[in-house]
C-alpha cells in the first residue's frame, strides 16, 4: 500500500474518501493546518487592505478580487482536493467549464448593465420631457 | 460491518476494502477498476462535482443581480452604512475553523478514528451553527432598522444573495447530523464513505463560496 501513488502518502495528496493509514495520519492533518495558516493569513490582509488607508483607494476593489481569488486557490487545493488528487482530470475540466460560465455570468452582467446605465435616459429627465 | 458491505455493495472500494489487508485490497480496487472503469468513489465525486459547480454558478447568477444593484439604493442605506466587519470576521472565521474541522472529520473516518470523527464533525456542527446564529442575528438587526429586503433593489439582492449562502449551510448543518447518525448506526461502510464524501465536498464549497462574498460583498461593499 505504501508504494502505491494512489495510496495518498506517497503522492503528496490525499483527496476525500481516499484509503489513509494511521501512519498517513499526520501527514493529512499537517496538509489541512497549512491550508488554515495560509487562509488565516489571506483573509487578514483582505480585511486589512478593507480597513487601512495605505491601499490607494481606488484600487481596493481589485486588491480584494485578487485576494479573494488567491484564497479560494488555496481551498481548493488544501481542502477541496478535488483537482489535485488521482484521477483529477475530469474534475479539473469540469472546474474550468463551470468558471467560464461564471465568468460570462458576472462580467457578461455587469457590462450590459452599465452600457445600458449610460445609455438610457434617467427616469426623472424622460418624465420632464414628456410633459 | 465493513465485510458484510464488500458483498452487499459488490463494487464497494474504498470502504469495505479496508477490512482486508491493506496491500491485497487495494490490488483488488485495482484489478477491480481495471474490469469495470473507475471505482465508484470516482464517479460518485464526479457527479458530485458537477452538481457542486452547478451550485456555483448559481451563486455567480445572484452574485451578478448584487453587483448590479449595489448602487440601486433607493435613497436607503449603503452597505458602507449597513455591514459591520467584526462580525464579518468572526463569520469567517467560524466558517474556515469548520472547514478545517470538517477534513479532519474525513480524515478520522479513512483513518477508522472515530473520537476523532464524531469530535470533528460535533466542532464544524457547533461553528457552522455559530456562523448561522450570527448571520440571522445580523439580518434581523438589519429588518430592525428598517433596511430589510423591501427596502432596496440592492438590499434585495443583498438578502437574497447571503440568505442563499445561509440556507446552503443550514442544509448543510442537517445533512452534517444525519452523517454522524449513519456513521454511527451503519458503521465506515463504503456507501456512507461515500456519502461522506460528498458532505465533505459540499461543506468545503461552501467556505469557498463564502470567501467570494466576505471579500466581494462586505469588504468591497466597506471600502468603496
Amino acid at each position: 500500500m505504501r508504494d502505491d501513488p494512489r495510496a495518498g502518502g506517497v503522492h503528496g495528496d490525499v483527496a476525500p474518501g481516499d484509503e489513509i493509514g494511521p501512519q498517513d495520519l499526520p501527514h493529512a492533518v499537517r496538509g489541512y493546518l497549512i491550508g488554515l495558516v495560509l487562509a488565516t493569513l489571506l483573509t487578514g490582509v483582505s480585511f486589512y487592505v478593507a480597513k487601512s488607508t495605505l491601499v490607494w483607494q481606488p484600487s481596493i476593489p481589485i486588491a480584494l478580487s485578487v485576494l479573494a481569488v488567491a484564497q479560494m486557490g488555496v481551498h481548493v487545493v488544501f481542502f477541496l482536493h478535488i483537482t489535485s488528487g488521482p484521477d483529477s482530470i475530469n474534475n479539473v475540466m469540469a472546474l474550468a467549464f463551470g468558471l467560464l460560465i461564471v465568468m460570462l455570468l458576472v462580467f457578461g452582467s455587469l457590462w450590459i448593465m452599465t452600457q445600458l446605465d449610460h445609455n438610457v435616459m434617467p427616469m426623472d429627465r424622460l418624465m420632464q420631457m414628456q410633459r | 460491518m465493513s465485510t458484510d458491505a464488500v458483498v452487499i455493495q459488490g463494487g464497494g472500494v474504498a470502504g469495505g476494502a479496508m477490512a482486508l489487508v491493506g496491500g491485497h485490497a487495494h490490488a483488488a480496487a485495482l484489478t477491480e477498476e481495471a474490469a469495470h472503469g473507475p471505482s465508484k468513489r470516482i464517479v460518485v465525486g464526479y457527479g458530485f462535482w458537477i452538481f457542486l459547480i452547478s451550485d456555483i454558478i448559481l451563486f455567480a447568477a445572484l452574485f451578478a443581480t448584487y453587483a448590479v444593484l449595489t448602487d440601486a439604493t433607493a435613497g436607503g442605506p449603503s452597505g458602507r452604512d449597513l455591514f459591520e466587519l467584526e462580525t464579518v470576521a468572526v463569520e469567517t472565521g467560524c466558517l474556515l475553523l469548520s472547514t478545517v474541522f470538517c477534513g479532519f472529520a474525513g480524515i478520522g473516518a479513512q483513518a477508522r478514528k472515530s473520537a476523532l470523527y464524531y469530535g470533528s464533525m460535533a466542532a464544524t456542527f457547533v461553528l457552522g451553527a455559530t456562523f448561522v446564529a450570527i448571520e440571522l442575528h445580523e439580518f434581523a438587526g438589519m429588518i430592525n432598522a428598517g433596511a430589510g429586503p423591501s427596502r432596496s433593489a440592492f438590499l434585495s439582492g443583498f438578502f437574497a444573495l447571503i440568505g442563499c449562502h445561509g440556507l446552503h449551510v443550514s442544509a448543510g448543518l442537517l445533512w452534517l447530523l444525519t452523517m454522524m447518525a449513519q456513521v454511527y448506526a451503519k458503521g465506515y461502510r463504503a456507501d456512507i464513505m461515500r456519502r461522506l464524501l460528498c458532505f465533505a465536498l459540499f461543506w468545503h464549497t461552501l467556505d469557498i463560496i463564502w470567501v467570494a462574498l466576505f471579500s466581494l460583498v462586505y469588504l468591497v461593499g466597506v471600502a468603496r
